[in-house]
């Protein structure tokens, strides 16, 4: 019976972050199916964005375990639960998951073009030629094909983040995560970014998004997850947590979010 | 103003004892300037690196030759050292100790205030691409780093080309030195070292715009 479920592309153990002696993460179980569009939601500080930070490893978990693919990353240690991290394994893991940041994070110095050819070219050793071919085309999946030459300080932020997409794309990950993409933008260019992200979903791509834009992630996701006090603490379809939710601080934190709705 | 009667002959008939000197000064600057300045990335990587004994030792060494004067080091390194060791410094040797190990442990300083100025959201930026983490200074962080490094690193040239005046202390054959040689000899110390000034001042000119022109053009991102 086993062999006809796919193995998640993505798999979360009882996954916990502490910085200090705060406790972040409390334990996350998650498994993430290949084509799965996962939104996640949260008041701020339940741990939102340590997860997917967690997820690439520019956190490291203080115990648990990622599973990509069905690999176990990292090396077990001495305590059982408590894994390591290699520099040699890092950069390997990581294009295998792309980011898109908040604050976009595009390098200033380099234009759109060379921002989306960066990684081929760098990390995966593309010739130039070849880099700008593909980057020309993921420019252009994200409408910004004539911005090529652009200085990222030339760019709206809508455009910038879009670019921060069209780099991510470029590598082909394999998972794609999106840390409040829309957080930092004015309200009129919100929707330009998220046009873009609906269009990759529909290109049937594995994403994890935390998000504020409650509305969008109840088109965009086949699943939602609440999280709270480090942990999971509530999840189903969107039809189930965002209209009918069950637990109590769901309920609270979806009915402030609709307080001045209209 | 007493009345003077300025006259330059006696030190254009000896142009060519200041050209000497010229070159001189010329060549303590290439050398110390080169290696003071990737010395002092060297040092400042490791200070930087996080291994606890190497960046101990990068701060040591630092803090060491930033708080004792040039002047010093290079006296030392001219008439202690070789009674310690046993072996002949000629005098360009200890100036070029001096004044290069000074320029590495300030210029250390730059690279790491620099590269430490870039938001951390770079460094995220490049590693989330499946940059290690030296590509990612290499290629992100350093080419942004060094822009606003620029102008203290062009400071620190121009007191580099003028500490070379320092290794006159140990007869090292320099622009001041070959100076200060015309003067007692010409009995002219206001002509002489008004072109050994001027001299200078010609030399650092184009370096000084150099950069100037090189900062523009690395701020073209900006525009």
């Amino acid at each position: 019976m086993k062999s006809h479920t796919p193995p998640a592309l993505l798999k979360l153990t009882n996954l916990k972050k502490s910085f200090q002696s705060m406790e972040i993460l409390s334990g996350i179980d998650l498994e993430v199916m290949p084509g799965d569009r996962i939104a996640i939601l949260g008041a701020s500080g339940s741990g939102k964005s340590t997860l997917l930070r967690c997820i690439n490893l520019l956190e490291f978990p203080s115990s648990g375990s990622i599973a990509l693919d069905g690999q176990l990353l990292g090396k077990a240690t001495t305590s059982t639960a408590t894994r390591t991290y290699g520099q040699a394994e890092l950069p390997l893991i990581r294009q295998r998951i792309g980011m898109v940041f908040q604050q976009f994070n595009l390098f200033p110095h380099m234009t759109a073009g060379e921002n989306v050819m960066e990684g081929l070219c760098t990390v995966k050793g593309w010739g130039k030629p070849q880099a700008r071919t593909k980057a020309e085309e993921e420019l252009e999946r994200v409408g910004l094909q004539d911005k090529f030459e652009a200085y990222p300080s030339r760019l709206s932020g809508g455009q910038k983040q879009r670019v921060a997409i069209a780099r991510a794309l470029a590598m082909e990950p394999e998972l794609l995560l999106f840390d409040e993409p829309t957080s930092a933008l004015d309200p009129e260019l919100v929707g330009e970014v998220l046009r873009t992200i609906r269009q990759l979903a529909q290109e049937g791509r594995t994403m994890l998004l935390v998000t504020h834009e409650i509305g969008f992630a109840y088109h965009f996701a086949n699943r939602v997850l609440f999280l709270a006090d480090g942990v999971i603490y509530e999840q189903g379809t969107p039809e189930d947590v965002l209209k009918n939710p069950k637990k109590e601080k769901t309920q609270t934190f979806l009915a402030r979010h609709r307080e001045f709705n209209f | 103003m007493i009345h003077y009667r300025w006259n330059f002959a006696p030190v254009w008939d000896n142009l060519d004892v200041l050209a000497v000197g010229a070159l001189g000064t010329l060549q303590l600057f290439a050398i110390c300037a080169a290696l003071g300045l990737s010395l002092g990335l060297f040092v400042g990587w490791v200070r930087y690196s996080g291994s606890k004994l190497p960046s101990l030792l990068a701060i040591s060494f630092i803090e060491f030759f930033r708080n004792t004067p040039v002047l010093v080091q290079i006296l030392w390194f001219y008439y202690a050292l070789p009674l310690l060791i046993n072996v002949d410094i000629k005098p360009m040797m200890a100036a070029i100790l001096g004044i290069s190990l000074n320029s590495a442990a300030f210029s250390a300083e730059i690279y790491r205030g620099g590269i430490q100025s870039i938001e951390k959201g770079q460094w995220e930026g490049a590693k989330a691409l499946g940059m290690t983490l030296s590509q990612a200074l290499r290629r992100v962080v350093f080419p942004q780093a060094f822009r606003r490094m620029l102008p203290a690193l062009t400071n620190r040239m121009i007191e580099i080309f003028k500490m070379t005046t320092l290794a006159s202390a140990v007869a090292y054959v320099e622009l001041l030195q070959q100076g200060k040689l015309l003067s007692s000899l010409n009995f002219n110390p206001i002509e002489t070292y008004t072109v050994v000034a001027i001299v200078f001042f010609l030399c650092l000119l184009p370096l000084v715009q150099a950069t100037y022109f090189l900062e523009r053009r690395l701020g073209r991102s900006d525009q």
